[in-house]
């Protein structure tokens, strides 16, 4: 029943999907209001199903429904309730459900927010919206249907993918899809504007708060993804660069850009050519990150499987780009504006480096992804480009950004007098190099560490330079400072927002600089009551013991962490589960804000008199987290609605 | 820019689509080996029986040495029987094979060539140190080594009857020269 | 219990006490450079797995045994091809994709140079705008909401 009914549901919403494209399409060429209606009631009708299909399938998880294949291969009898609601996402059909869900849901957003406020838009963003929508329902009907029906059903399922079995894989799909489909917005509307000849900054106002949250959401979903590598993979790390992690970080990088350099078409109306540009490129990426992932031409962790969705997924791929990138060519002469600046010494500059740096960044991630694919086809020999190549290559990148956000907000627009740069800037300047004299004196010693230390400082002090100079300017006028400071933070919120947000970035640099830098590792083999020193902390192996959980079997091992005196016990395993080829590692760690104490089980005596651990004492990890969090508040802070006036 | 260039714009795009698509014509996952046509590296095992078995004693015979493991499935599964035909049809013809398992549990690896019946030679390679010798990175590989002791040729996967047949046929077809270096 | 405490892998295939802690991190440096082959994209420093843990063993014996580390790097190269190395040789074709980065940025801050220069170039006519910063402009906001 659950097979043909959820079937049925798809093929409706594809018809329905395509149909309201077609009509929106239609009506925006046209000027015929009854069919943009028609479109708008498609619109909710595809959402209302792909809900229903949604709902279906967790059900079926919940009623271990066999019948259903993707039900049977993605769970068994044992698996924990939750883990049968997040299985619904975690391979490839339901993935395409899940992303369809959340084009639909946004879909129906703009439908109840723009159907009135963006007239010349309207009927052309639905149908862009639509229409990517309707191509993930063909894949989702064609490729990879999630309501096969398995004849005849088996007793018992394959079971969840072990490593989704974790509070992560709750999260982290969740959010990078919502930041994936999010840039389809303001791509559509992008569309849109070129489609009605409006490229003006019309769009970019309409679509400020879709871009930042989308840019949060895919922010969001990487850090979360790096948190659940470093706790869940065991292998002691947050970011391999993976051709998957890198699929998803190019559009991030594009849309960081964009992010950026849409404030200064509101601005000064110049860009326009490049911010539709960068928009294309952020979405395009997003394409090309889902087709890496399902297609298995590059190989990668996370590939999910090999076969046509493949073809499909290049096929869009290549359609989006003509189109979009034709509709570019169509509408040139008036996207070619005419630009001017008072001074190359100005915020206009600065953010024009800052894209410079971005999009450097992701061509260079981009090609180091697909370069194995370019040597294999010009050269014949496979090579690999991983971590050591995209670390060393993109920090100078990442610094330079560092510093260039340190710089812009301080910087004035037009023109910045060498007064105004005297005042903004000694001070940070002079805290960049103290903080690098001290971080030098106190045995800071990779060069990049050092540079990274000073530039954090410098930033870190443009934001408080500018901070307590408009406080205090309010408490001069007569206010008390916590009035001052909230007065400041509401009313300029999308500034202070910003300023939040780099902190949080800041934040993060400092974490990724301390891991990579500071951190110490050891692997050894110990005999039951024997020890193993790191960095301070001394590490004893207890014993081991063996349990059954419902879908497992897990050895643990027990060790006791002192550093002079016991900080407490750590109990990292090994779980058996019966359709995994190899053991699965779980790993314990103790959580500080300085330091990680981080231990995974390697091999082990089978009578369990001796085990071999790997033993990590990573630096500062924790401040990517924290980093995270505060991103948060600074988006929060940056999405909220315009204060008034007071009367 | 006149009105025809604009239009490369969207052109640009074509020959980056068309590295993705020559993606698909790809494996991922298969790596061409440089030691063929190199010389096999040497090693000295024990077989689960406990005799030793050492590459060397085998110069001057055709050598099909298989990597594999019991948790591989299904294609060591499916190519067990087949190696086990092989060396059946060929063994009085000078050619052996020869079994080498993996990360791989005793116990499972002993039930394993139980239940396929298999009687060439199988060890256990515990360190690690002929798969690596040998550029395994995964399982099933099998080598087809020539008289003169070279590496004649590497297939990944499970070996099927038809590429036995004739990778051995094509080695036994060859004059037995003086011993290639050692 | 037995059943799965024997699920450990053959007692003998544990890792080796390193001979003097030096190499350990010589061990990590060599083993960062190399790909785990059985994982997708980790390095054999990183990998859990036991492949990268036998590949480990290997790499601290050879050390130990006197080998200088591009030596250890060259003896997996030999043996997997260049595909092992994680970070691709910065020779003959490999040079583009190490060039293309700084290549970008090149371009880019070129791109960037044309555009400033015709911008700036453009403004002639009218006086520039006075640098105003956050503080005075806050003054003024306050101004202007409070005066009434």
């Amino acid at each position: 029943m659950i097979p043909e009914l959820g079937y049925g549901a798809t093929i409706v919403a594809l018809v329905l999907a395509l149909g309201g494209a077609g009509a929106a399409a239609a009506g925006g060429r046209v000027g015929r209001v009854a069919l943009i209606e028609a479109a708008q009631r498609a619109a909710v009708g595809v959402f209302v199903l792909v809900s229903f299909c949604f709902a279906l399938l967790t059900y079926a998880f919940l009623a271990f429904d066999f019948s259903v294949r993707y039900v049977a291969n993605n769970t068994n009898l044992g698996t924990p309730f939750y883990y049968r609601i997040t299985g619904v996402w975690g391979a490839l059909e339901g993935s395409i459900i899940l992303w369809s869900w959340m084009l639909a849901l946004y879909t129906l957003v703009i439908v109840l927010r723009h159907r009135r406020n963006a007239r010349e838009f309207y009927p052309w963003v639905l149908a862009v919206m639509l229409g990517v929508l309707a191509f993930f329902l063909v894949v989702m009907t064609f490729a990879a249907p999630p309501f096969e029906r398995q004849t005849p059903p088996p007793a018992d399922g394959r079971g969840l993918n072990p490593l989704l079995e974790d509070t992560g894989m709750i999260t982290h799909p969740v959010a990078l899809y919502l930041g994936f489909t999010g840039l389809t917005v303001p791509f559509a509307f992008a569309l849109a504007a070129l489609v009605a000849a409006r490229v003006g900054d019309t769009w970019i106002t309409l679509t400020r708060r879709w871009t930042i949250v989308a840019w949060y959401f895919l922010s969001l979903g990487l850090l979360i993804g790096g948190w659940w590598s470093y706790h869940v993979l065991g292998w002691g790390g947050y970011w391999a660069w993976d051709p998957v992690e890198n699929a998803a970080f190019m559009p991030w990088l594009a849309a960081t850009a964009f992010l950026h350099s849409v404030m200064i078409q509101e601005r000064r109306r110049m860009l326009k050519l490049w911010n539709i540009s960068l928009i294309i490129m952020a979405f395009t990426l997003t394409l090309f990150g889902t087709f890496l992932t399902r297609s298995g031409v590059i190989a990668s962790v996370h590939a999910f499987t090999q076969g046509t969705i493949g073809i499909l997924f290049l096929s869009f791929l290549a359609l989006v780009l003509l189109v979009a990138l034709g509709l570019v060519a169509l509408r040139w002469d008036a996207l070619r504006a005419q630009g001017e600046l008072d001074s190359v010494v100005s915020r206009e500059s600065v953010f024009l480096l800052n894209n410079v740096m971005l999009v450097a960044a992701a061509f260079t991630v981009f090609f180091g992804t697909v370069f194995p694919l370019l040597s294999e086809a010009v050269r014949g020999v496979k090579v690999s480009v991983g971590a050591p190549f995209f670390n060393q290559v993109n920090i100078p990148l990442f610094l330079s950004l560092i510093f260039l956000m340190g710089v812009g907000p301080l910087i004035a627009w037009r023109r910045a007098s060498v007064e105004s740069l005297r005042r903004n800037f000694l001070w940070p300047i002079a805290c960049g190099v103290l903080a690098a004299a001290v971080g030098f004196v106190m045995g800071v010693r990779p060069a990049l560490a050092v540079l990274t230390v000073a530039t954090t400082a410098f930033v870190a002090a443009t934001i408080v330079v500018d901070f307590t100079r408009a406080t205090r300017a309010r408490r001069r006028a007569g206010e008390s400072l916590l009035p001052a400071m909230g007065g400041l933070l509401l009313r300029h919120n999308r500034r202070y927002g910003g300023f939040v947000v780099h902190l949080g970035v800041l934040v993060i640099a400092v974490g990724v600089t301390g891991s990579q830098a500071w951190s110490v590792q050891t692997e050894t083999t110990l005999r039951r009551g024997e020890h193993a020193e790191l960095a301070g902390y001394r590490v004893r192996f207890d014993g081991l013991s063996a349990s059954e959980e419902s879908n497992h079997a897990k050895v643990t091992g027990t060790f006791t962490v002192s550093n002079g005196r016991v900080l407490g016990v750590l109990r990292p395993a090994k779980k058996f589960y019966p359709q995994q080829q190899s053991p699965i590692a779980a790993v314990d760690y103790r959580l500080g804000l300085t330091e990680d104490v981080y231990l995974v089980l390697g091999d082990f005596a089978r009578d369990g008199t001796e085990a071999t651990i790997k033993l990590q004492v990573n630096r500062l990890v924790s401040w990517i987290w924290l980093g995270g969090v505060v991103i948060t508040l600074g988006t929060l802070l940056a999405i909220l609605p315009e204060r008034k006036r007071p009367a | 820019m006149t009105r025809l260039w604009r239009w490369l714009i969207p052109l640009s795009a074509i020959p980056l689509l068309a590295l993705l698509a020559y993606g698909f014509r790809t494996n991922p996952r298969d790596i061409p080996s440089p030691l063929v046509g190199r010389p096999a590296p040497a090693f000295a095992l024990t077989t689960f029986a406990g005799a030793p078995l050492a590459l060397e004693t085998h110069r001057g015979r055709v050598v099909v040495v298989n990597f594999w493991a019991s948790w591989c499935y299904p294609a060591c599964y499916e190519e067990a029987p087949v190696l086990e035909r092989g060396w059946r049809a060929y063994r009085d013809r000078g050619v052996v094979v020869i079994g080498v398992d993996i990360q791989d549990r005793r116990e499972a690896a002993e039930k394993f060539i139980r239940d396929f019946g298999l009687t060439f030679p199988n060890a256990q390679d515990p360190t690690g140190k002929v798969s690596v010798d040998y550029g395994v990175y995964g399982v099933p590989e099998t080598f087809f080594i020539d008289r003169r002791g070279r590496i004649r040729a590497k297939h990944v996967g499970a070996v099927t009857d038809e590429v036995f047949r004739a990778n051995v046929e094509r080695l036994l077809a060859e004059p037995e020269g003086p011993p290639g270096p050692a | 219990m037995c059943l799965l405490l024997g699920a450990a892998l053959g007692g003998a295939a544990l890792a080796q006490q390193p001979a003097t802690p030096v190499n350990e991190q010589q061990v990590h440096e060599v083993a960062a450079q190399l790909r785990c082959v059985v994982c997708q994209n980790l390095s054999v420093a990183d990998s859990p797995s036991e492949m990268a843990q036998q590949m480990r063993a290997i790499v601290r014996e050879r050390l130990a045994a006197g080998e200088r580390p591009e030596q250890v790097v060259q003896y997996f190269v030999d043996r997997y091809g260049e595909w092992i190395l994680l970070s691709p040789r910065g020779r003959g074709f490999n040079l583009l994709v190490w060039l293309f980065p700084a290549v970008a940025v090149a371009v880019g801050l070129a791109i960037v140079a044309v555009v400033l220069r015709r911008w700036t170039r453009r403004r002639r006519a009218a006086p520039p705008a006075a640098a105003v910063d956050a503080g005075m402009s806050e003054r003024i906001r306050r101004e202007l909401d409070g005066g009434a």
